[in-house]
């Protein structure tokens, strides 16, 4: 017969399936649920012999992949944020195999929606396989020996993941009632329907019958629910946030540079130790001398360990092609950045390197200059000293530029300009 | 030249993101990855909503619940994330859902080098449909097109109904660079217009470009339907029905029938027998070299292809009214030039590749000098 929400005459499934009970149940289930409209309702399916049903629906359909239907039910629960819609979802149990982290997250986020499992404890479409939920003992076409260990326990692990609603019947006569319960929940619900497959799951089970088999391999049927959970609401759309280029500071070309053409710099130092900020002050105060520049860069993915390295590239024409072939300067604050660093700086043909004290010179043809950088304002500020050296010495750009940018900058709360200087001081050009 | 109205220091992560939401990019569903998670930490900033998900996979299948529940969803990964995303991505092109997936590329193969930048996906994106059905993908060149190709992104998902690619590298969204912000338009969001005919909604019914109309799903007035395997146009399920076939067939040439509208390239003619071709990361060292072989007095024309996929016509017709073309690439093996030329390429065809490091625009001169 034609239904309200389903067309449930010529069901697509083998004579005897117990999916096609469900059909018939979610037909009266839906009718039975007042407030209800066929057009309130969004059934979610996917791969899987349970899918092929969506086309008999007059509800919104959406047929995805295998397994991911829970995962895609989230995004239009989300998305529509109405409570008044009603997303179910129809999943086989190798569906829920594949997929059953998208339905953990649901059910641990509590999503407004309900998952219908049919489990008919094996793969059906594809000739029978053992599934995740195909319980010990079971015989299959590629387990004819019965499945020798546990299979998983849906409604128990929705229940520990925060499901509101977890309940598990066998698939047997008319559960509407069933249905129109887990419909009502406010937030995720879960009916396992435990199902005998009549193709693959009779034949290498014979004379088995569905209530003495669930309840010698542990899945009996069962109800449970977390009551103290809301269910998930998702944050309303934040309207009119700023736009990411008005958060942005603009830098003004307030001072004067003397630099010709182009001059790349690479910053070498200890990864937590100040590099990356160092270069970008150093960026700044270029941008503010009216120069163009660009700044990348490198340190290993773990980010607090090991080297950091910092390429900077300024110039008095606009910068377009951002990679660095050779070095003028090399600023060398640790170790870590030296041994990095050294092929580069060993490839030097002139320029300049800065180097600490306490590291070994490079065979380089760069001019050196040693100072105890680590020791003046500690190691984690090596960089900056490094940096502020390298304009004074090369004038590249007015040192004045560099204290106004450190002034308005975060490092400039613990180191002042006259810490800076003070420092300064102390090394030899 | 005019006075630079506000010059800061910036990395391009921030214009593609500011670029997207301005178009109408609504949802951020995020996974973290390296180099991508400059954009994911912009997103949480801008993005009218921005969601962490467990995993790739997901991420794809929440952003295409968003989008079948009519919003615009965006993400951004790099390769291992896109290995996870491939086949919910060829859902959402199958079931026809707008959406923006911005690629990041490092270099690989597997996990590779997650912090050094490649071009090595190309291939892999041509291609990324089973059957061969090109996803739009466009690729900056430059840090205006982070932003503007960005937002041109939203405005092919929304009006051709399709899943597109925004294809970047590393180097290209991370460094920061002295940038002159008011080189930046900006952009309306993209009218999204729902079907509101008295006939009953049929999702699949194509209209004069090849695409369908759009309702999402929830409607009260129609009954929606989205179907990722093959189907007629009311979504019904079909093994190969004249009627399917014609629909699969049609997920081609909506494609090819609305390129031209976003056909994005950069062409400098120049009198020469020798074409310059690049695109991303490595089309800055073309242009390099392009000045560089100019001021030598060496004449070379220039194509900087920005919508990689579907291939534009244009760039062999072009490519093909010069003897040598040189192709510049982040790749070992020239993907996008063997995409054009084919594996046994062509007479005069030649490219500049490596990986592990950008290509220099002293090794392009050298090969156009050669």
């Amino acid at each position: 017969m034609s239904g309200v929400y389903l067309s449930t005459e010529n069901q697509p499934f083998c004579r005897g399936c117990g999916h096609s009970l469900m059909g018939r149940a979610i037909e009266k289930a839906l009718c039975n649920s007042k407030s209800l409209k066929p057009l309130d309702v969004v059934v979610v399916t996917d791969i899987g012999c349970v899918g092929i049903i969506d086309k008999q629906f007059k509800t919104h359909t959406v047929h995805g992949l295998h397994g991911r239907s829970v995962g895609l039910a989230t995004g239009i629960s989300m998305g529509l944020q109405d409570p008044k819609k009603k997303i179910i979802v129809m999943i086989g149990d190798g569906g829920a195999t594949i997929g059953l982290h998208h339905i953990i997250e649901a059910a641990h986020l509590n999503i407004n929606m309900t998952v219908l499992v049919h489990n008919n404890m094996l793969y059906g479409m594809t000739g029978g396989q053992t599934s995740g939920l195909t319980p010990q003992g079971f015989k299959t076409p590629t387990m004819p020996e019965g499945r020798p260990d546990h299979g998983m326990d849906i409604c128990r692990l929705v229940h520990s993941a925060g499901a509101a609603y977890a309940r598990r019947i066998l698939a047997l006569g008319d559960f509407s009632d069933v249905l129109e319960e887990a419909f009502a929940v406010d937030g995720f619900s879960l009916v396992e329907a435990v199902e005998l497959c009549p193709s693959h799951g009779v034949k290498y089970n014979p004379g088995r019958k569905l209530d003495e088999l669930t309840e010698s391999v542990g899945l009996s049927p069962v109800l449970l629910r977390n009551t103290d959970k809301p269910s998930h609401r998702v944050h309303s759309l934040k309207e009119n946030s700023n736009s990411l280029l008005d958060s942005v500071p603009g830098i003004h070309a307030s001072f004067n540079h003397n630099l010709r053409g182009t001059t790349a710099l690479l910053l070498a130092g200890s990864a937590g130790e100040g590099v990356q900020s160092a270069a970008e002050l150093l960026a700044k105060a270029a941008i503010s001398c009216g120069l163009s520049v660009t700044k990348k860069g490198s340190y290993p993915v773990t980010v607090g360990v090991g080297f950091s390295l910092a390429e900077l590239v300024f110039s008095t024409e606009e910068i377009d092609y951002t990679g660095v072939s050779n070095i003028d300067a090399a600023l060398v604050a640790s170790a870590d950045g030296l041994a990095k660093s050294l092929p580069r700086i060993e490839g030097m043909t002139g320029g300049i390197l800065f180097i600490d004290s306490s590291l070994q010179n490079p065979s380089t043809a760069a001019e050196t200059v040693r100072n105890d950088y680590r020791k003046h304002l500690g190691p984690r500020s090596a960089a900056l000293l490094l940096a502020a050296q390298f304009v004074r010495k090369t004038g590249f750009i007015e040192m004045e530029a560099f204290f106004k940018t450190l002034a308005e900058s975060k490092i400039g709360r613990t180191i002042t300009r006259e810490k800076l200087q003070g420092a300064l001081e102390e090394l030899t050009d | 030249m005019k006075t630079p109205a506000k010059t800061s220091l910036i990395d391009a992560s921030r214009l593609m993101i500011e670029g997207t939401v301005q178009a109408g990019g609504q949802v951020f569903v995020g996974y973290p990855i390296t180099p991508a998670n400059l954009l994911y930490a912009y997103s949480c900033q801008r993005f009218p909503m921005a969601l962490p998900v467990p995993d790739e996979i997901s991420a794809l299948q929440l952003m295409s619940g968003f989008s079948v529940a009519g919003k615009l969803p965006v993400t951004a990964t790099s390769f291992p994330g896109l290995a996870l995303m491939t086949e919910s991505i060829g859902m959402a092109f199958m079931m026809e859902l707008p959406m923006v997936i911005m690629l990041v590329q490092r270099m690989g193969p597997s996990t590779g080098t997650a912090t050094c930048g490649a071009q090595g996906d190309v291939g892999l994106i041509g291609n990324i449909n089973s059957g061969g059905y090109p996803v739009p993908t466009l690729c900056p060149s430059s840090f205006e097109d982070c932003f503007t190709l960005s937002a041109r992104a939203v405005e092919v998902a929304v009006k051709l109904r399709t899943p597109v690619f925004v294809l970047t590298s590393k180097e290209m969204i991370m460094t920061l660079k002295s940038f002159d912000l008011s080189m930046i338009d900006s952009f309306e969001p993209v009218e999204r217009e729902w079907y509101k005919g008295s006939e009953p909604y049929v999702p699949y019914l194509p209209g004069g470009n090849g695409v369908p109309g759009f309702l999402p799903v929830g409607s009260s007035e129609h009954q929606v339907r989205f179907t990722a395997s093959t189907h007629d146009s009311k979504a019904a399920l079909q093994h190969s029905t004249e009627e399917a076939l014609g629909n699969t067939k049609r997920l081609r040439t909506k494609m090819e029938q609305n390129l031209p509208e976003y056909s994005y390239y950069d062409y400098e003619k120049e009198d020469s027998d020798t074409l310059l071709f690049s695109y991303g990361i490595s089309a800055a060292a073309a242009r390099e070299a392009a000045k560089t072989l100019r001021k030598k007095g060496r004449a070379v024309s220039m194509l900087i292809a920005k919508t990689l996929f579907p291939v534009l016509p244009e760039y062999l017709e072009i490519a093909n009214s010069y003897s040598r073309v040189v192709v510049a690439e982040e790749n070992l093996s020239g993907q996008y030039r063997e995409i054009l030329f084919g594996r046994n390429g062509r007479e005069g065809v030649s490219g500049v590749n490596c990986i592990g490091r950008m290509i220099t625009p002293a090794e392009i001169v050298e090969e156009v000098s050669r």
